[in-house]
């Protein structure tokens, strides 16, 4: 085709091909490249990412001060990015910077080669009695449980049982702060974030590693 | 409001075509990192009714124009080689094109870019070449009709 004879539509049809919008995965590396400037800048409020797990994939999400989020699969992941958005910042980069010493430590937890995580966690997402117990999580050591009215207890509520279990399951940051070895008293599981069924595996984890 | 991974997974390749229009393929990359980071800086106060892509290209614009006076500014080493582009037998239609549009007056190249590239509405490419939607519609319809005279094999060699 001659370009001598070239219509305004064709001129316009040729522009859109001479400049192609590129495939999404072509700006990879420029994306990591602004997660890097972000951070630098200190415009990264929250740096997320997900990783496999033996329970489905796993968001975390990492403030400038701290793990902030662990999202099961169930919970919905773009829900609870759009909840860090509201929450905490819009300014919201998926990067594995931050999150990179949790993720393998986790790696290592699941396969039974680590018993306590050693990562700053940022608990901005819970106030009040709520963080006062998940704060109390971390004294529940590997492979122990506690039931809801001894967490009640530790917590200085003895009354608030039931407020407890409210508690366990807004926690941000399950499994790295444990929920799971919270149990009801009279021996049976209760509730999980990510249902029964992994409370049970992660406690059954435990006990055989 | 929308994490802003959103708005770069959503927006990120059609903001480095305009890059690539804008500055060029070299300096692309670093107009749409300075694009981003600025929209970074900005998105919590951005309105929520606002056009996302008009709001990103107009920063691109404003970058591009930066970039593009800081080249002009800068001192030119005398015995550099000049930068005009040789054209031989391997200068494809693309090229060909490229250079055309290039080669625009730079409020034509501008609208064209942002009309056809950006695909953004008449009213919004007005408003960021600091004119309105009618005469933006017009240098829009001049630049494609000396892309027309201009872009055809040979006449700018």
């Amino acid at each position: 085709m001659s370009t001598q004879t070239r219509t305004n539509r064709q001129i316009t049809a040729d522009l859109v091909t001479t400049f192609p919008v590129v495939r999404g995965h072509e700006t990879d590396p420029l994306r990591a490249l602004l997660a890097d400037r972000a951070d630098h800048d200190g415009l990264l409020d929250v740096a997320y990412r997900t990783v496999d797990s033996p329970f489905g994939p796993l968001l975390l999400a990492a403030s400038p001060e701290g793990l902030v989020r662990v999202a099961f699969e169930r919970e919905d992941h773009d829900a609870v990015l759009t909840q860090l958005a509201t929450n905490i910042s819009p300014r919201i980069l998926r990067t594995g910077r931050r999150t990179d010493d949790v993720a393998r430590q986790l790696d290592e937890y699941f396969v039974g080669r680590r018993r306590h995580f050693d990562v700053p966690v940022d608990l901005q997402l819970v106030r009040g009695f709520r963080r006062a117990v998940i704060s109390h999580l971390r004294d529940i050591a590997y492979g122990s449980t506690e039931s809801y009215a001894e967490v009640a207890k530790a917590t200085g509520s003895p009354a608030a049982v039931r407020a407890v279990g409210g508690a366990c399951s807004h926690n941000p940051v399950p499994v790295v702060l444990p929920c799971h070895r919270v149990v009801r008293s009279d021996g049976t599981i209760g509730q999980y974030l990510d249902g029964t069924e992994t409370k049970a595996a992660l406690l059954a984890m435990e006990a055989a590693a | 409001m929308r994490p802003f991974e959103d708005i770069v997974a959503e927006q990120g390749p059609v903001v480095l075509r305009v890059c690539r229009a804008l500055v060029g393929a070299d300096d692309a990359q670093d107009a749409w990192s300075d694009t981003f980071l600025a929209a970074l800086r900005a998105y919590p106060d951005l309105r929520p009714d606002s056009n996302v892509r008009g709001w990103l290209v107009t920063i691109a614009h404003r970058k591009a124009i930066d970039q593009i006076r800081r080249t002009t500014r800068a001192p030119r080493p005398t015995d550099d080689l000049p930068e005009t582009p040789t054209w031989d037998d391997l200068s494809t239609p693309d090229d060909d094109l490229r250079a055309a549009l290039e080669a625009l007056p730079p409020k034509q190249r501008l609208v064209v870019i942002y009309r056809y590239l950006a695909d953004l509405p008449y009213a919004e490419v007005g408003a960021m070449v600091d004119s309105n939607e009618t005469a933006a519609r017009r240098s829009a319809a001049d630049g494609i009709a000396n892309l027309r005279k201009t872009y055809l094999r040979g006449t700018l060699r």
